[in-house]
């Protein structure tokens, strides 16, 4: 541990490989209020971010505010969720996970992060356990200016299934704050972890998540993305490492860039196993701000499959989206493939719907409701009624 | 029910219809017959409303109205419905839905499928990866859904099986209201009150068998020739191919 705090220190002002530099000296660490608690959280901006402050429909909960753990339960056996300082302290062996899947000095945010006390959850199925409902985590922003540094740890043991949906929100009244997310997720032999997160931030939130996952043989994780609100600088770049045989990793996001909005995100992928598969999908739009969808597969192994696909729209007159998909081959045994389109939407597909009757609005918001609508292999219902009821609630804002 | 009167159309800068003049009665179902590339679909396009089909010359009345400068949707809610030959995809917006949106939601898309033998249908995208024939009778569910009163349809049988070719006959036969079945008034006295009228491209002929179209024309290099009895034509173009028909007909 103590090796890794003197990483940590010199790696303090390592600019990030990609994205805007952040002064993070601008933001507060202090913040007034002592002691959060659940009562003072407004629901509705909770449940916007797919978190049921009631925990019913939810095998656990865990919910942050600033600094300060709002709320922490579990109903279920063989499942655990704490808050990672009550973890790192029982047990002992956590350390072995504590900076395996990604640097401590990958950049100057996971250096500050890991100078600070520890903040953040802990979640971990026991072998051969499943999740009866999902468990929820909100990372949830209050005073104005608030720097917010979290580590999390996600551990699928053998055999293990976990569904997760996390909500990162801020109170209606805040604009700017800065979010340093560190998250490590393992999933065991033949685990299952499926991740969705809606983000849901401000006009004025900056927003710095590292993310790295380790999946073992025949394991699956699968991530699914959104963001729909204004964000001004977004940058998030998750690295998987399908180190055993057969395992998948699939991520999927859905990103809309209203004016104002920067996002620039994507996924690396590691082929490493044999027989690994892997799929990076992504459906984004500019309604005038700016989407960089990036995707990176490393095909290092025999007989892997992986496809990149990004699908950009762009809404208005000015708006950018960049897709940057990389394949990279690193022996002849690969099976890789991308396809990426970005544009408006087609005319012709207007007009089709217009010859049923549809107003020239009625038949774009159809047509980017389709869009949006990616379907994605293994999502439980429950998770998939989230993204949707989040898309809902964002197309007033789009159109 | 609709008049064209005098209309030229231009597609891509280029004048693609001439002069085009007739009046579909209410009631009255046309059928348009011709080679390929000569405007059958330009023309249907154009009393459509489609941006990329410009009315340079003459008008368009429907239900007495000069729809000439119509947006499409509005046409499509004065009760036109098209069905197209070459439609587009639509990802991620489910058949069933699109056909709910038809009805304004008060069909049941569940329903009308079933009278196509298109349930399994529903709840792909929407054109997508679908057979030509299939195509075709997505396009016959959502004008079943639209319930219209001019009816386009752009070579409706092409590409339909045989097995298949009846029922979209019969179907299209309904959504034009002639359909032969019993009546409680004698059929004449319906045959007056019927209100549907249609527009039907067809290079095979099959769908007159189970359509009886009260007029046909020929369209050739962008002029529309005649207006004259279906069966005929039919059988002169046959015979003699469009050419020789058109100079016959005159
Ligand atoms: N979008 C377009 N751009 C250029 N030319 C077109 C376009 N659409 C149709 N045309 C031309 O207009 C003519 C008539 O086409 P169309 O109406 O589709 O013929 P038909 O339906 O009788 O086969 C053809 O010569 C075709 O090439
Ligand atoms: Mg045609």
């Amino acid at each position: 541990m103590h090796d890794l705090k003197e990483r940590a220190k010199k790696a303090l002002k390592k600019k990030a490989a990609i994205g805007r530099d952040i002064d993070l000296s601008k933001y507060k660490l202090e913040t007034s209020h002592e002691k959060a608690s659940l009562a003072q959280i407004s629901e509705t901006d909770l449940l916007s971010a797919g978190i049921i402050p009631s925990g019913k429909g939810r095998s656990g909960s865990y919910i942050q505010e600033d600094h300060s753990v709002a709320h922490c339960n579990i109903t279920q056996q063989g499942v655990e969720v704490s808050t990672i300082a009550d973890a790192l302290a029982k047990y002992d062996w956590l350390k072995d996970y504590w900076w395996k899947a990604l640097e401590v000095d990958t950049d100057k945010y996971t250096a500050f992060t890991e100078l600070q006390p520890p903040q953040g959850y802990f979640m971990r199925v026991e072998a051969g356990k499943k999740t009866d409902f999902p468990l929820q985590a909100c990372l949830y922003m209050e005073e104005e200016g608030v720097l917010q540094a979290v580590h999390n740890i996600v551990i699928a043991e053998e055999g293990a299934e976990m569904n997760i949906i996390t909500g990162c929100t801020t109170a209606s009244s805040l604009q700017s704050g800065l979010h340093l997310g560190v998250s490590e997720f393992y999933v065991k032999k033949g685990a299952k972890i499926t991740f969705t997160m809606i983000h849901n931030w401000k006009e004025d939130v900056v927003v710095r998540p590292r993310t790295g996952i380790i999946v073992e043989e025949g394991g699956v994780f699968i991530s699914n993305y959104v963001s729909l609100k204004q964000v001004k600088d977004l940058q998030t770049f998750p690295t998987a490492y399908l180190n055993g045989d057969n395992a998948i990793a699939r991520f999927s996001s859905i990103l809309v860039a209203p004016e104002g909005s920067y996002l620039d995100t994507g996924a690396r992928v590691y082929l490493k196993g044999r027989g690994s598969r892997s799929e990076i999908i992504s459906r984004t739009i500019s309604s005038g701000g700016t989407i960089i969808a990036r995707g990176h597969l490393i095909g290092d192994a025999e007989d892997i499959k992986a496809h990149l696909e990004c699908q950009g729209l762009i809404l208005t007159e000015r708006g950018i989206i960049h897709a940057i998909p990389e394949l990279e081959g690193r022996l002849s045994g690969v099976d890789m493939s991308h396809e990426a389109a970005v544009g408006k939407i087609a005319q012709e597909e207007i007009e089709y719907l217009m010859a049923r009757g549809l107003s020239e609005e009625e038949a774009t918001a159809t047509i980017v409701r389709g869009f949006l609508n990616v379907e994605i292999e293994g999502l439980p219902p429950e998770l998939k009624r989230e993204i949707d009821r989040a898309i809902a609630e964002s197309e007033n804002d789009l159109f | 029910m609709l008049i064209l009167d005098g209309v030229s159309v231009e597609v891509a800068g280029k004048e693609i219809l001439h002069d085009i003049s007739m009046e579909v009665e209410p009631g009255k179902t046309h059928v348009l017959f011709g080679p390929n590339g000569t405007g059958k679909t330009t023309l249907l396009m154009t009393i459509m409303g489609f941006s990329g089909y410009k009315v340079t010359k003459g008008k368009i009345f429907y239900k007495g109205e000069d729809i000439t400068k119509l947006p499409l949707y509005e046409r499509a809610r004065m009760g036109i419905g098209m069905s197209f030959q070459r439609p587009p995809t639509i990802r991620g917006l489910k058949t069933r839905q699109l056909v709910a949106l038809c009805a304004k939601m008060k069909k049941d898309p569940e329903e009308l499928a079933r009278r196509l033998n298109f349930t399994e249908f529903l709840d792909r995208d929407v054109n997508s990866n679908l057979s030509g024939g299939e195509i075709k009778k997505s396009e016959l569910l959502q004008l079943m859904a639209q319930n219209p009163d001019l009816v386009l349809l752009d070579e409706p049988e092409s590409g339909v099986d045989l097995e298949n070719i009846a029922l979209v006959g019969e179907v299209i036969a309904e959504l034009l209201d002639k359909a032969i079945k019993h009546f409680d008034e004698p059929m004449i006295e319906h045959k007056k009150k019927r209100k549907k009228s249609g527009i039907i491209i067809t290079h095979t002929g099959f769908i007159m068998r189970y359509v009886k179209a009260d007029v046909g024309h020929v369209i050739l290099n962008g002029r529309l020739s005649c207006a004259s009895n279906p069966e005929e034509i039919f059988a002169c173009v046959g015979k003699f191919g469009y050419e020789e028909c058109v100079r016959c007909m005159i």
